[in-house]
C-alpha cells in the first residue's frame, strides 16, 4: 500500500498535473480565440472520429486509422531502404579512412538540406507522389544512419583489435563477433534518429504530394476548416512518434554493454 | 638445452612529431622451455614494448626475434597473450570468449565437440566451470582475468605472455591468482615471459628476474636467477632469508641503480 503510493507520488502525480495544466492552459486561450475549438469539442470530435477509424469512402475520404497506417508504411518502406544502404556504407566509412575522407564532403553538405528540397528531384524521376514521398523519406534517414554507424567502427577500442590480432581471427569472425556487435549501439542510436527525422517528415511531405497519409489528412482538415481534426492529428502523430522511440530505446537498452 | 625463445640485438624506435624515439636497444634475451621469465623496471622503460615484440604486435626496427626457431613475423597462436584489462569481448560469455580462441587454432581438425571440451577444460583450469554462461559483466575482475588466461592457455601456446595480468586487482586477489597461476604453469608446464611491477610477484613466480634501465633507450639492465626450490609457497617465504636476499637484489636495482631522477 505504501508502496503504491509512493509510486503515485513521484511516478503518477507529475505527468497528470503536467497534463492537467496544459489543458487548462488551451480552454483558457480558446476561450480568448473563437476559432481555435477547447479540449471539451476536440474531445467529442475524437470519440466520433476514433468510433470508426478504418471507414472507406473513396480515395480521399478515409479514416484516420488507414492514413496513420499509409504514413507508417511509407516511414517504413523509405526507412527500410535507408537502412539497407546506409548501415554497410556506413561501415565501409568508418573501416577505410579513405573512403571516409571521399564521403566526408558530400555528407557534410547534403546532411543539414532540409529533406523537402529533395521532393522536387524525386517526383521529376519517380514520376508518381507516392514513391516521391517515400524517396523523401529515405534521404532524411540515411545520413544519421551512416554517420552513426561509421562513429561506432571508429570508436571500436584498440583492446579488441589486439583481441583478433593475438587471436588471429578471420575478417569474417572479426566482423561478426567484434566489429558488429561492438558497432551495434552506435547503429541503434542512428535508427533512433533517423525515424524520428522520418517521423516529422513524413507529415510535411504528404501535405504536399496529397494521396492518403496522416499529412495529406491535416491538409484536408484545413481546407475543410475542421480545426477540432488537426489538433486530434497533431497529437496522434505526436503520441505514434513518443512509441516509436520508446521501442527504439527499449531495443537499444538490450543491446548495450 | 633448447633456447624456445630467442632475441637478439633486438632494437624498438617509433616515429614521433620530435622525431625517432629510441625505446628499446641492443636487447639480447634467451628463454629456455618451461622458464618462468618476468620483466620488472620503472614505467616507461619498456617492458610492454618487449612483450609486445615476442607477440608479435609491434616488430622491431632491428634485430632477430625466434619463437621455437622460427621467426616473430606478427601474431600468431603459439603465442598467448593475456592482457592487462583482460580484455574479453562483452557481448560474449566467459565459454564463448574462450571458445573463440580455441575455435580459431583447432577448429579445422577437431570436432565441435571436442572444441568444447577443450573450451570447458580451458576455464576448469582456472576454477570457474561455474561461471561458463555469464557475461564478462557479471564477473568479478579476478574472474574476469582467469578468463582470460584460460583464453590464452586454451590455444596450447607455446609460450604464455602476460601484460602485467594482475595489475588492476586488489591486493589480496592477487596473491590468490598468483598461487593459482603457479598450480596452472607447474601442470601445463608452460613457458610464460610477464611483465609486472610488483618486486614479490616477480620473485615468488620467476626462475629468472629481467631487469631493466629507464628509459628512453632501455635495455637489459641485469638479470638475476631465482633459485628458490619449487613449489613455492608464499607463507614459507616471508621468513625464508634466500627469498629476502633476492627481493632486496631487486629492490636495490630498481631503487639504488636504477633510481628515477625524478619520481
Amino acid at each position: 500500500m505504501m508502496k503504491f503510493r509512493k509510486f503515485f507520488a513521484e511516478s503518477l502525480v507529475p505527468p497528470l498535473l503536467g497534463i492537467a495544466l496544459f489543458i487548462l492552459f488551451w480552454a483558457v486561450l480558446s476561450q480568448t480565440s473563437e476559432n481555435l475549438p477547447g479540449p471539451m469539442k476536440t474531445w467529442d470530435s475524437a470519440v466520433v472520429l476514433f468510433s470508426d477509424p478504418f471507414y472507406q469512402k473513396g480515395p480521399n475520404d478515409q479514416g484516420i486509422g488507414w492514413n496513420i497506417l499509409a504514413s507508417l508504411q511509407r516511414v517504413g518502406i523509405g526507412f527500410g531502404f535507408a537502412a539497407l544502404i546506409g548501415i554497410p556504407l556506413g561501415f565501409m566509412v568508418g573501416r577505410f579512412d579513405f573512403l571516409n575522407k571521399m564521403s566526408a564532403p558530400i555528407v557534410n553538405m547534403l546532411r543539414p538540406v532540409s529533406p523537402l528540397a529533395w521532393l522536387p528531384i524525386g517526383l521529376l524521376v519517380l514520376k508518381a507522389a507516392n514513391p516521391a514521398a517515400i524517396w523523401v523519406i529515405f534521404i532524411s534517414s540515411i545520413w544519421p544512419m551512416i554517420i552513426n554507424t561509421a562513429m561506432g567502427v571508429r570508436q571500436l577500442p584498440q583492446d579488441y583489435l589486439n583481441v583478433a590480432r593475438v587471436l588471429n581471427l578471420s575478417e569474417w569472425k572479426i566482423f561478426t563477433k567484434i566489429l558488429f556487435p561492438a558497432t551495434l549501439p552506435y547503429m541503434l542510436t542512428g535508427i533512433r534518429l533517423a525515424i524520428g527525422t522520418a517521423w516529422l517528415v513524413i507529415v510535411a511531405a504528404e501535405m504536399l504530394t496529397g494521396g492518403v497519409g496522416i499529412g495529406f489528412w491535416v491538409w484536408d482538415e484545413w481546407n475543410n476548416l475542421n480545426v477540432e481534426h488537426i489538433i486530434i492529428a497533431i497529437i496522434v502523430v505526436g503520441i505514434v512518434g513518443l512509441l516509436l522511440e520508446t521501442l527504439l530505446v527499449k531495443i537499444a537498452k538490450r543491446f548495450s554493454y | 638445452m633448447k633456447k624456445y625463445v630467442q632475441i637478439e640485438n633486438v632494437q624498438m624506435s617509433f616515429a614521433t612529431k620530435q622525431g625517432t624515439f629510441v625505446a628499446l636497444k641492443d636487447i639480447d634475451l634467451k628463454i629456455e622451455r618451461g622458464e618462468f621469465i618476468t620483466l620488472i623496471g620503472h614505467s616507461g622503460c619498456g617492458k610492454s614494448t618487449l612483450l609486445n615484440l615476442i607477440a608479435g604486435l609491434l616488430m622491431p626496427t632491428a634485430g632477430v626475434m625466434l619463437c621455437a626457431d622460427r621467426e616473430i613475423a606478427g601474431p600468431g597462436p603459439d603465442r598467448g597473450v593475456v592482457f592487462q584489462n583482460h580484455s574479453l569481448l562483452p557481448w560474449l560469455t566467459c565459454f564463448e570468449n574462450v571458445h573463440l580462441a580455441v575455435e580459431r587454432v583447432f577448429g579445422a581438425t577437431e570436432s565441435r565437440a571436442q572444441l568444447q571440451q577443450r573450451t570447458s577444460a580451458a576455464l576448469a583450469l582456472v576454477d570457474l566451470t561455474h561461471a561458463e554462461h555469464k557475461y564478462p559483466h557479471e564477473i568479478s575482475g579476478g574472474m574476469k582475468q582467469r578468463v582470460g588466461i584460460a583464453r590464452a592457455l586454451s590455444m596450447q601456446p607455446k609460450v604464455l605472455l602476460m601484460d602485467e595480468p594482475f595489475g588492476a586487482l586488489d591486493a589480496l586477489t592477487r596473491a590468490h591468482l598468483q598461487d593459482e597461476l603457479m598450480k596452472i604453469v607447474a601442470t601445463t608446464n608452460s613457458t610464460v615471459v610477464m611483465v609486472t611491477h610488483d618486486v614479490d610477484e616477480a620473485v615468488l613466480l620467476s626462475d629468472r628476474i629481467v631487469m631493466m634501465t629507464n628509459g628512453p633507450a632501455a635495455t637489459i639492465g641485469e638479470i638475476l636467477t631465482v633459485d628458490l626450490p619449487k613449489p613455492r609457497n608464499r607463507l614459507a617465504m616471508a621468513n625464508d632469508a634466500d627469498y629476502h636476499r633476492l627481493r632486496g637484489a631487486v629492490l636495490e636495482f630498481l631503487y639504488q641503480k636504477q633510481a628515477r631522477k625524478a619520481a
